[in-house]
Formats: structure tokens, C-alpha cells, sequence
């Protein structure tokens, strides 16, 4: 989602000038991700704002060209207050960039981030933010996946360990022989051996 | 095959029968198979369905309005041939400020001039002890929210846009800012002000029916462009939606309806806060004083779903009024063009005609509502940020 709103005083687009760029997310994580990809990239005035209180007055404070907002922040509604006629510092009007640029607005709310750009950036100029901010988002979400995927896979083995170590106990099993055993009791109920071991804790919980 | 569906919804009790549509089955037994998206934002659910993520939203009735006309967005038509719900916010102040108001009444407690009165009285002594100005919250520009908080402190002379501050806030966020002291009231949808009374930070000052007896406060939004290729998907869906307001009508169905909505995928609160929510029922102050009202929120009873263009009339008229949409005869048909009786008469079978199911606005003060006279209407109305239509043409 792109947005253009006019300032007072239109943009100076000199080779040298890096514009402002404001990035609102609650992940730190991200956040930090996102903006050392644009400082890589050569774009230097990136500014995160994590605090949702008092958001609107900081980002006036701070009058950025670009705001960069993830799509599961709430206060994505806040700033929709920045195109109302008020005593705000400026009037803004927002648009998409390019109507025609589907793809582009698509890949950047699949990835789950959208931009307020204030009018007088160049598409040529917004492109490579949004596209690099795309990417970036893309990428945290590949690693968050990961890491919970980790972390699930070790909560599995916990569980079956435990799980291995009931079994032991009260059927007077080996290890090998309680790890058989649940696996072959998911084989035959099609089940993972996770679930099977987590329904031996929970039983065995109740039946204490 | 049954016909997959995308639609985003907000986790507010008005999204009732949308939800209950799906998790009971009416939707599925309509032929359509539904995946409901939570989302968090207003806009989401707006730039979503614009882009075709979604098939159909809960949208706020003025965010539909404002898309169809290109407010503050990109122009993206859209139609709503279903009323979610009619009212159902409530505007809630903080401790102090009850007892500023309380302290200021001269009056029936209930009656909205009194209080608006009695605000006023509060505000001017706050300017006069240098006092920063009060800060209301609301939910989005383009809210009903929005407009009935204006509309009660415009009638006690309280202009909205210089005595005080108005501020967007995400409902979730709405109960900690009261209780942290960042805003003094807000005007939000049930289960919101409920918990603010639950935790001791906030007294319902007005259901807002007490202002405006009858509003369409959410509708089932389609891109105009897609209800018009899938109209038997549309028709569909609009039965589904009826059978479950009906469901939600009926005392029993009240309460599986809440239980299913407090599902931690959907509206996510306890069942008892959604009950007396679809009951009309809500503790209103800290210390445990009840309040009931038929209207505190609409689902289908008095004729509610049937979207009344008049409704989308008095909306426009709001925007007009502080300012947000030009004041021309094109852009009041576009409005009125959202609201689709036509779409919802066909499906449920109901015979057609222009005689509205429900009574309509029903403000308080003013003059009876006029559809073919917005600007007299308003003229009425001392305070506003609007321009007459240009003499000229």
C-alpha cells in the first residue's frame, strides 16, 4: 500500500539528501533487520518508533518522507488521521503510487508491510525501499517460521522423553523398547509420536 | 463444490452474525465455504477488500462510503447489502470526568443535551484554568464513532475540531489509554467500553442510541465490481447472514451465539461480557449499576439488516458536516448508491419498495432528518466545518 501526501515545502530531491524514513513495529527484531538493510542500502535518516502511544505526535515531530508500518499493527488506523483536514501540520492526500503497480502493492501486503510516502518522491525513488522493506519482511518471516519450527520440534522431544520415561517406569520397559512402543502405537492409530507421548503425560497426569 | 469465500472481520460483538453465519453452518449450508480473517485494523479490512484479498469485510457503514467516494484512499466502489448492526457503541469517560460532568448536570443523567451541556460547562472552565484540552478517542476517521461523539458535544456547543482533541485509537488499545490517563473518553463498539467499566477506569456516560436512535454502524462490504459478477455468491451469503441475525434474535441462540463468538479465534473475550452486549444489558458503572436498552445494538430485530439508503444519507451528511466530503448532489448518490435494499430484498425474498423495515436516524436534536435536503439539514446545526454547495451552478 502505497501513499503520497504533499508537504509545505516540496521534497529537495538532490543526489545527496537520504529521505527521512520512520519505521512503526512492535518487533524490535524486525525493526532492527529492516533498518539495517536500509542503512546497507545507503539510506541513512531511518528512525524506529516502537511506542504506539502518542504515535501521531512523534512522527509529526519527526516529519519523515516514508513511513514504513507492519500490516498486524493496529495502529495502522492511527495514521490514517494524517489524511484528515485538521490541525495537523499538513494536509495530507493519500493514493496508491501507481494504481497500475498491482504486483507491487500485492507482494507488499503478502509480506505484511505498507508505506505512507509523502508526494514529491519519484516512483524510481520509492521502488527500491518498498522492494528491500519487502524483502526484509519476507525474510524475518522465514526466520521466525524456523526458529518456531525449532522450538516446536524441541517441545516434541521433550514430551516423548518424558513420555519414554513413564513407560519405563510403570511397564518395566528399556528406553528402545518405550520408543518402539510409541512409535508403533502411531503407526497404528496414524498419529505422530508427539501426540501419542502427550497423550501418555496427560493421562498420566490425571491418574496421579 | 461449495464457493470459497474470503472475508475479514474486526473482533467486535457486531461481527455476530457473520461469525455465527460460518461456525454454525448457515453459511456452509448456503453452499459457501467461508474462511473468516481476523484483522486489526480498519484499514486492512478496507485495503484488503479493495485489492481482492478479500471477498467481502466487516467494514465500518462511513468507511464504505468514504471508499465508494475516494476519501482520504483510492476510489474503490463498494456495495453493502447487509446491516451487520444498527448502534451498539457507547461513549465511556473516565472517572474524573464523570464526576466533572456529574458535579456540572442540570438534568436527567441520561439525556444527552444535559450532558453535553454539562461538557460544555467542563470545558470552558478547564480553558479558563489553563487546562489541557480534553482528549476523546474514537475508532477511525470515518466512523460512526467519529460523528456521534461529535454530534452530542456540537448540541451543548462544544466544537469538536478547537475545544477538544479528537484522536484515532485502535479499540484494544482504548481501555489502557483511559486508564493511563491519555485520553479522558472515548466512543467504541461493545465488548470495549464494558471492560473499561469492568476495570474500574471508565462510567457509560450514553449508549449511542441515547444521540441517534437508529445508525448503521457495520456492513457487509463487497467490491461493487465483484457483487455484480457473483450476484448468487452475494444472495448466498445475505441469506446465510439473516438466518444467523435471526439465530442470534432468539433467546437461546443469544446464548450459543456468545459462547461462539467469545472463541479465542474470533472476538476472543469472555461469553458473559458478549451476552449482555447482544442483550442490551451493560454494567455501566465501576460500582455495578446496570443499564438495559432494546437498541444499545441492532442484529437483525426491527428490520435492522435491511440497509437503509437514508442511514447512508445521514452518514454522508456527517462528513459533510466537519468536513471530510464536499457537499454535491453527486457525491450524495454515490453515497446513498452503497446501500443495497435491492440486493438484500432479492435474496431473503422480501417484496421490494422504498418503505424502510426500521425507523431511521432519529437524532436527538435538530430537525427531523432529510435525505433531499442535507444542506438545510445542517444548517440547522450551529456547529460544523462545511461549505454550501457553490451558488453558481
Amino acid at each position: 500500500m502505497l501513499w503520497i501526501f504533499p508537504r509545505e515545502q516540496e521534497w529537495v530531491m538532490g543526489a545527496e539528501t537520504s529521505p527521512k524514513i520512520v519505521i512503526v513495529d512492535q518487533s524490535p527484531i524486525r525493526a532492527a533487520i529492516l533498518e539495517e538493510g536500509l542503512r546497507e542500502a545507503g539510506y541513512g535518516g531511518v528512525v524506529h518508533i516502537s511506542e504506539m502511544q502518542s504515535l501521531l505526535s512523534r512522527i509529526y515531530a519527526l516529519d519523515p518522507d516514508i513511513i514504513l508500518i507492519d500490516l498486524e499493527n493496529p495502529s495502522r488506523d492511527v495514521l490514517e488521521q494524517m489524511f484528515q483536514v485538521s490541525r495537523a501540520v499538513r494536509r495530507p492526500i493519500a493514493m496508491f503510487v501507481d494504481q497500475s503497480d498491482a504486483a507491487s502493492i500485492q507482494a507488499s501486503v503478502d509480506a505484511g508491510v505498507s508505506a505512507y510516502i509523502v508526494d514529491g518522491l519519484k516512483k524510481e525513488r520509492i521502488k527500491p525501499i518498498l522492494d528491500l522493506c519487502v524483502s526484509r519482511f519476507n525474510a524475518f518471516a522465514k526466520l521466525q517460521d524456523e526458529l518456531d519450527r525449532a522450538k516446536s520440534a524441541l517441545e516434541e522431544r521433550k514430551v516423548i522423553e518424558r513420555a519414554k520415561g513413564i513407560l519405563m517406569k510403570l511397564k518395566g520397559l528399556t528406553e528402545d523398547e518405550s520408543y518402539v512402543l510409541l512409535r508403533s502405537t502411531a503407526m497404528r492409530e496414524k498419529k505422530k509420536i508427539s501426540e501419542i507421548a502427550q497423550s501418555i503425560l496427560t493421562a498420566s497426569e490425571l491418574l496421579k | 463444490m461449495n464457493t470459497p469465500l474470503h472475508v475479514g472481520f474486526i473482533p467486535l460483538v457486531d461481527a455476530a452474525a457473520l461469525i455465527v453465519a460460518v461456525d454454525k453452518g448457515f453459511a456452509e449450508a448456503e453452499g459457501l465455504d467461508v474462511t473468516l480473517v481476523r484483522e486489526v485494523s480498519w484499514s486492512n479490512a478496507r485495503d484488503k477488500l479493495n485489492i481482492g484479498l478479500f471477498d467481502a469485510a466487516h467494514l465500518l457503514a462511513p468507511v464504505a462510503i468514504a471508499s465508494s467516494l475516494g476519501l482520504g484512499h483510492v476510489r474503490v466502489p463498494i456495495v453493502a447489502p447487509f446491516n451487520l448492526g444498527l448502534n451498539g457503541n457507547a461513549i465511556t469517560v473516565s472517572p474524573a470526568l464523570h464526576a466533572a460532568i456529574m458535579e456540572e448536570l442540570e438534568g436527567d443523567r441520561f439525556d444527552p443535551m444535559a450532558t453535553a451541556l454539562a461538557l460544555a460547562r467542563v470545558v470552558a472552565a478547564r480553558r479558563k484554568a489553563g487546562a489541557e484540552p480534553l482528549t476523546f478517542g474514537m475508532t477511525f476517521p470515518f466512523s460512526t464513532h467519529n460523528y456521534q461523539l461529535r454530534f452530542w458535544m456540537a448540541a451543548g456547543g462544544v466544537d469538536p475540531d478547537h475545544d477538544v482533541h479528537l484522536v484515532v485509537l485502535p479499540p484494544p488499545y482504548m481501555v489502557d489509554s483511559l486508564a493511563s490517563g491519555q485520553i479522558d473518553a472515548c466512543c467504541v463498539g461493545a465488548p470495549w467500553n464494558s471492560i473499561a467499566v469492568g476495570r474500574g477506569v471508565g462510567h457509560i456516560l450514553h449508549f449511542v442510541s441515547d444521540i441517534v436512535a437508529w445508525t448503521a454502524e457495520k456492513v457487509l462490504a463487497f467490491r461493487q465490481t465483484w457483487s455484480d459478477k457473483n450476484p448468487e455468491t452475494v444472495a448466498a451469503l445475505i441469506r446465510a447472514l439473516q438466518r444467523a441475525a435471526e439465530f442470534i434474535g432468539n433467546p437461546q441462540g443469544r446464548a450459543e451465539a456468545a459462547r461462539i463468538l467469545a472463541e479465542p479465534g474470533r472476538i476472543g473475550v469472555k461469553p458473559d461480557v458478549i451476552l449482555r452486549a447482544l442483550e442490551g444489558r451493560l454494567q455501566v458503572s465501576p460500582a455495578g449499576e446496570t443499564r438495559g436498552s432494546d437498541r444499545f445494538l441492532l442484529l437483525g430485530g426491527e428490520g435492522a439488516s435491511r440497509p437503509e439508503p437514508v442511514q447512508a444519507a445521514w452518514l454522508y451528511g456527517q462528513m459533510v458536516r466537519w468536513g471530510q466530503a464536499p457537499m454535491t448532489p453527486g457525491a450524495l448518490d454515490t453515497a446513498l448508491a452503497v446501500f443495497r435494499p435491492d440486493l438484500y430484498d432479492a435474496a431473503v425474498g422480501r417484496p421490494g419498495g422504498d418503505a424502510p423495515t426500521s425507523q431511521v436516524v432519529g437524532a436527538f436534536t435538530g430537525p427531523p432528518f432529510d435525505p433531499t435536503d442535507i444542506a438545510g439539514h445542517l444548517a440547522a446545526f450551529e456547529i460544523g466545518h462545511w461549505k454550501p454547495l457553490e451558488q453558481s451552478r
